[in-house]
């Protein structure tokens, strides 16, 4: 008995310490060196042209077009009012004060202040989701550096809520599927307890097509594209306009950037 | 061994029956929660950790305070310690397992949790938790059995189990600062963003941890025979005193630290803690006035001495830490939002029951491993 105990620690122990050194060498190799195969290829990316956006006249086409192709649950309270609560948003609006608070002062023109502004995932360049993630089930993509999401993968700890600083990410406090009124076939429902977010429609884009807000905005206010192509739509609107980004001192290099 | 706990008295029994009692009332509102989801908690899309991680948070601190008397007893020789280092070991195990629980009703998906062995993911303070974790009850449950079982035996504890306690040490550091880390690297999150928090971790570990021990100590006094003496008891009131005002000095520093410098993002965490209409504020005033009460009941040399009174301020101690480092701690984390919303959190009574049955399964563990530990005593004597 004690030498098979023994022999049995001494094993448990030298895979433990395998684990750690593989584990070790991987956390130093892996995490925040600049990825190179982002670099060579895509980086996609989103311009909010708030200029143009008319979510002040009560425009909500852009959530609606992609809160329906994704599925995205619409929780209501019993009185029918959205459910604050536990809403799912993959796109919002919220006013500037709120969307860019560092940016809030006294003397700010009202207007810009009450501002509805867009969001959605930043899609960071070097995303805090993902870092906290203890089973991957989020992930950069290589090729395009979009923020993924593996919804059979994910554990509903809610870490990556946590670790993101721009709200972005809802859970699903209760199962999607008893809220959803149509369902798109071609795109999948959630169940209960996962997390979801925007995944810049990778589903459309490997079709070949654009992003569903991006399309159906009649004013042009969004605009999407590749920021490593210099003569790109998006890299032309960046050049010749100031544009900023939302807590861009926290080194996430968030991918979206809006036009005031 | 195990067969020990099959006899006890009467009142051994009725205590076990309240134990399972509760834990199957618990369950019920668990299978509520895993049929309906976490909705029927009082957590939102802006307070997305609550009540639960709350719990974990102060039980490893309970869990990793053990070694307050393994350190002193296996590297000192300090002979005061023989009776309750078995006492402390088998206080981890459940507080372990019990931190494991709580994690476990916090998933979404909780029957996917194999998912963080199936896919390990080294730069997640998460993965990095689980295995300090489940190493440490590992580590205990090995390093009691076999120091029990030589005892019942009446033989010294074999030599190759010393690596084992020795290690088990900075083992024991090491899941709580993992554990601060879990918090105290992320950029959204201003409130937990300080280096201070893993030794703060540690030092409301090695206070409440061992102000626990010590009310079970004469505990068991009262209601076993098992009388520990008066001396480890004193050292660790010494122990939980040093602890508690290294605590406190740590709060301090933190809040010198965040209003001196007056960044908008640290303060309100703080402020919405300790005034405005937030739920937590009259929780947070009374940790700091229990806070107090200990310091001052546990520092004097003479209120010390004073078993009656001691148990007093063990009981203040417990109390303060547990609202401070577990609602506290986590809650203001969250509030304000990114946004800078104030969009407060209140546990449901679903809530509280399934926590209350974690508390039940603990216990009920603690229980038959003191029972076992106490019975093989006996025997011997």
């Amino acid at each position: 008995m004690g030498i098979d105990r023994r022999s049995f620690i001494k094993i448990a122990g030298l895979s433990a310490l395998g684990v750690a050194a593989k584990s070790a060498t991987d956390l130093i190799a892996g995490v925040d060196r600049p990825n190179e195969a982002v670099r060579t290829g895509k980086r996609l990316a989103m311009v909010i042209d708030l200029r143009k956006c008319k979510a002040d006249d009560g425009c909500t086409d852009c959530i609606d077009a992609c809160h329906s192709v994704h599925n995205v649950p619409d929780f209501r309270t019993p009185a029918g009012d959205v459910d604050k609560k536990v809403e799912v948003k993959w796109i919002w609006q919220d006013h500037f004060e709120h969307a860019f608070h560092e940016h809030e002062h006294e003397f700010l023109k009202e207007k810009i202040r009450h501002k509805s502004v867009l969001l959605l995932c930043n899609h960071c360049d070097n995303p805090p989701c993902v870092k906290v993630c203890p089973t991957q089930a989020t992930w950069k993509r290589e090729e395009d550096g979009i923020v993924m999401m593996d919804w059979h993968r994910c554990i509903g700890c809610r870490y990556c809520i946590t670790a993101c600083p721009y709200g972005s990410r809802s859970f699903n406090w209760s199962d999607p599927r008893e809220v959803l009124k149509q369902t798109d076939p071609s795109f999948p429902t959630r169940s209960k307890g996962v997390v979801e977010k925007c995944t810049f429609c990778e589903e459309r884009i490997t079709r070949g097509q654009i992003p569903a807000c991006v399309e159906v905005c009649k004013e042009g206010a969004l605009v999407y594209g590749d920021l490593r192509d210099s003569d790109s739509t998006i890299r032309n609107l960046l050049r010749s306009n100031y544009s900023i980004r939302r807590k861009s001192g926290l080194g996430t290099q968030p991918e979206i950037y809006y036009i005031v | 061994m195990i067969e020990k706990a099959l006899s006890g008295s009467k009142g051994y029994w009725i205590w076990i029956f309240i134990l399972l009692g509760v834990i199957a009332t618990g369950s019920l509102f668990w299978l509520r929660q895993f049929n309906e989801g976490l909705v029927i908690t009082g957590l939102s899309r802006d307070v997305s950790w609550g009540f639960y991680i709350a719990q974990f948070t102060f039980m490893v601190g309970v869990a990793a305070s053990a070694v307050m008397v393994v350190l002193p007893y296996y590297l000192h020789n300090y002979k005061a310690f023989a009776k309750i280092t078995i006492l402390g070991e088998f206080l981890a195990i459940p507080a372990v397992i019990m931190c494991m629980t709580f994690i476990f009703v916090d998933m979404g998906q909780p029957f996917r949790i194999v998912n963080v062995f199936l896919h390990p993911s080294p730069n997640s303070m998460m993965f990095w938790d689980t295995v300090a974790l489940s190493g440490y009850l590992m580590l205990n449950v090995l390093i009691s059995r076999v120091t029990l079982d030589s005892e019942r035996k009446s033989i010294p504890p074999p030599k190759w189990i010393k690596p084992f306690i020795i290690i088990s040490i900075p083992w024991a550091v090491s899941i709580h600062t993992v554990t601060a880390f879990l918090y105290a690297g992320l950029s959204a999150r201003p409130f937990w963003m300080t280096a201070v928090l893993a030794p703060r971790f540690l030092a409301s570990a090695f206070s409440s941890g061992p102000a626990l021990l010590i009310l079970l100590v004469l505990l068991l006094k009262r209601v076993t025979k098992f009388d520990a003496g008066k001396e480890p008891v004193q050292k660790l009131a010494v122990i939980a005193a040093y602890a508690m005002s290294l605590n406190v000095f740590l709060i301090g520093m933190e809040l010198f630290t965040v209003f001196y410098s007056n960044i908008p993002e640290h303060m309100t965490h703080f402020q919405y803690l300790f005034s405005g209409e937030g739920n937590l504020v009259p929780w947070m005033w009374t940790s700091v006035i229990l806070a107090i009460l200990t310091l001052s009941l546990i520092i004097p040399p003479a209120t010390r001495r004073n078993e009656k009174i001691l148990a007093v301020a063990c009981v203040t101690l417990i109390l303060s830490i547990w609202i401070d480092k577990g609602m506290g701690m986590i809650v203001a984390g969250f509030v304000p939002n990114p946004f800078g919303a104030i969009i407060d959190y209140a546990p449901t009574i679903p809530e509280l029951m399934i926590s209350l049955m974690v508390y039940a399964l603990g216990a009920l563990i603690l229980t038959i491993m003191y029972k076992v530990a106490l019975s093989v005593r006996e025997s011997i004597a």
